[in-house]
């Protein structure tokens, strides 16, 4: 039953990627869809592996400049671009991953915050930052050197696609041999321990496969808005895709790509409308925590195979 | 001949925790293929022993030998590897998996593929056979699919089991095996004990004094960190020494 909610997921998901530039404006679907792969690149450690990092913002804002400078500066190309940025996050996250997974729960929140603060203070230091104006103006190229990206449909449909590459290697990780002592080691690590498993080498793995993929998003998503700020490293950034793993179902697939959907609109609509956004999506959130605590897909899973 | 080197030797073993002495210099030997007892009365240090040895705990100082091997200095998860695998006072188990994906997580530390993030779990399938064959020793045959969630107490020391001889270890430590169990149970795995020491070095931890003298060849006492007596069921039992130490805590 759990195997037919996620096959009718992954149908959803696809047909809803095809046709959703028709309906919506493709770059707000395109910010929807970098922030939902940050989403999932998060879920995959506190999920899968049960460790909750507060400072993911740094693997995000570090692809987002390092591909920005490669754009812009280097001229690299779109997909070189996207490499170097996911590369530049894999070696911080290794670093990162390495100095916090000694350390559990509230001080390894704490330790990642305070390292990701010092990537902020770097990207208002550096030079190639531009400090407070950040990098701007990053041309988008074209994508396999053939098809302009400032077409938004020709962004739309290479945002998607990356998304879905990577958003099925999320799926692969979590369902691979790796993932099943992943699991194991979230569900009892001192068990996993007595059992002969270095339980820091695989949580150091996992660290990094996040950081990866959270740099995959943030490397797109500067080339998409041809934008890298200090937003980008700023800790609500960090706290921002907690806030949407947990809207949308911790620990389920699709959860934090519902989360992402969620809480771009809410922003995007609450903007125009004049109301305090922060403090409308502050109580939204609490609201889902007192009503349903397993998020929006993980309530609607447990609706659809209790009624089966 | 290899039969007079222990499998395990702990020699002048101490760990203090902030000034409190828990073990106070322990020298003990465990012999190959015997089943050796840890007894003692509450707070006597058996389950820091426990942690020393499989190095869950760093000795503050003293030497911890197996298979004739320094282990002192090594982390716990290579200590299971070389063979020497503990069970937990509280059932340690996976509790978002089903009873034989259980025993599979041990099975597959034999395998290379751990860290293939890109290898489906699929092909963990042929190990299938394996783990149900543990299972149906400890008699969870009927249980295999089930959620951990839905097993019973007993149900889970005896899954823990399973899994822990999985590695099929040489050297088999159980903490309190039989704690929290029926009369019942208590004797399922009181004979389980019996016959998976058959090819192996059991260590265990038991306040059960009838498992203790039904399968123990050999009893170190324990108390306040210190070994108070060692022999058999019945040289332990007629020590003075060790009927004050349980007499002063109004234990047994």
């Amino acid at each position: 039953m759990k195997m037919n909610f996620d096959k009718a997921g992954w149908i959803v998901l696809i047909v809803a990627l095809l046709v959703a530039p028709w309906i919506f404006y493709p770059l707000l679907l395109v910010k929807i869809l970098c922030y939902a792969l940050f989403a999932s690149a998060f879920n995959l450690l506190l999920g899968t592996c049960g460790l909750m990092s507060f400072g993911h913002a740094a693997f995000f804002g570090t692809a987002a400049y390092v591909a920005g400078h490669a754009a812009k500066v280097w001229g690299l190309p779109f997909e070189a671009c996207l490499a170097v940025g996911v590369a530049a996050a894999a070696a911080v996250g290794a670093v990162f991953g390495y100095l916090s997974i000694r350390r559990q729960g509230i001080y390894f929140a704490m330790i990642t915050l305070a390292l990701a603060q010092l990537i902020y203070f770097l990207a208002l230091q550096l030079p190639f930052t531009h400090a407070e104006d950040g990098l701007t103006s990053i041309p988008r190229g074209k994508v396999l050197g053939l098809f302009s990206l400032d077409d938004n449909i020709v962004l739309y449909y290479t945002t998607a696609v990356i998304f879905l590459a990577a958003f099925s290697f999320i799926y692969l990780v979590i369902n691979s041999t790796f993932g099943q002592i992943v699991r194991a080691i979230r569900d009892n690590e001192m068990r996993a321990v007595s059992l002969g498993y270095d339980v820091n080498r695989y949580k150091l793995l996992a660290f990094t496969l996040s950081a990866a993929i959270a740099g995959l998003a943030g490397a797109n998503k500067a080339i998409a808005f041809k934008l890298a700020t200090l937003v980008d490293v700023h800790w609500t950034t960090s706290g921002n895709v907690i806030l949407m793993t947990l809207l949308g179902g911790l620990g389920t697939l699709f959860g934090p790509v519902a989360g992402a959907l969620v809480f771009v609109m809410l922003e995007n609509y609450l903007a125009d409308s004049g109301l305090p956004v922060q403090l409308v999506i502050g109580a939204i959130f609490i609201l889902c925590i007192l009503l349903f605590r397993r998020g929006v897909i993980g309530e609607i899973e447990r609706l659809v195979l209790r009624r089966s | 001949m290899q039969q007079a080197e222990p499998i395990l030797r702990m020699v002048d073993v101490r760990k203090t925790f902030s000034g409190f002495s828990a073990v106070a210099g322990v020298t003990f030997e465990v012999k190959r293929g015997s089943i050796h007892a840890l007894i003692g009365p509450n707070g006597a240090g058996k389950t820091t022993l426990f942690n020393l040895a499989t190095k869950f705990l760093k000795p503050s100082s003293g030497q911890i030998i197996f298979k004739g091997r320094d282990i002192t200095a090594l982390l716990p998860s290579a200590v299971a590897r070389l063979g020497m695998v503990r069970s937990f006072q509280i059932s340690a188990v996976f509790q978002t998996m089903t009873a034989r994906e259980n025993v599979r997580v041990a099975l597959q530390t034999t395998r290379d593929d751990c860290f293939s993030f890109w290898r489906p779990q699929g092909v963990l399938n042929v190990l299938n056979d394996r783990a149900d064959a543990l299972l149906a020793d400890v008699g969870l045959s009927d249980l295999r699919e089930r959620k951990v969630t839905e097993l019973a107490y007993g149900q889970r020391r005896a899954l823990e089991l399973a899994t822990t001889l999985a590695l099929d270890p040489e050297l088999l430590l159980l903490d309190e095996p039989t704690a929290g169990m029926g009369r019942e149970d208590v004797g399922r795995i009181a004979a389980m004990i019996r016959r998976v020491a058959q090819n192996r070095t059991v260590l265990m931890v038991e306040h059960n004094l009838s498992v203790v003298s039904d399968l123990s060849d050999r009893i170190t006492v324990l108390a306040r960190g210190e070994v108070l007596a060692e022999g058999s069921y019945a040289e332990v039992a007629s020590d003075p020494a060790v009927k004050t130490a349980y007499m002063g805590t109004a234990h047994g």
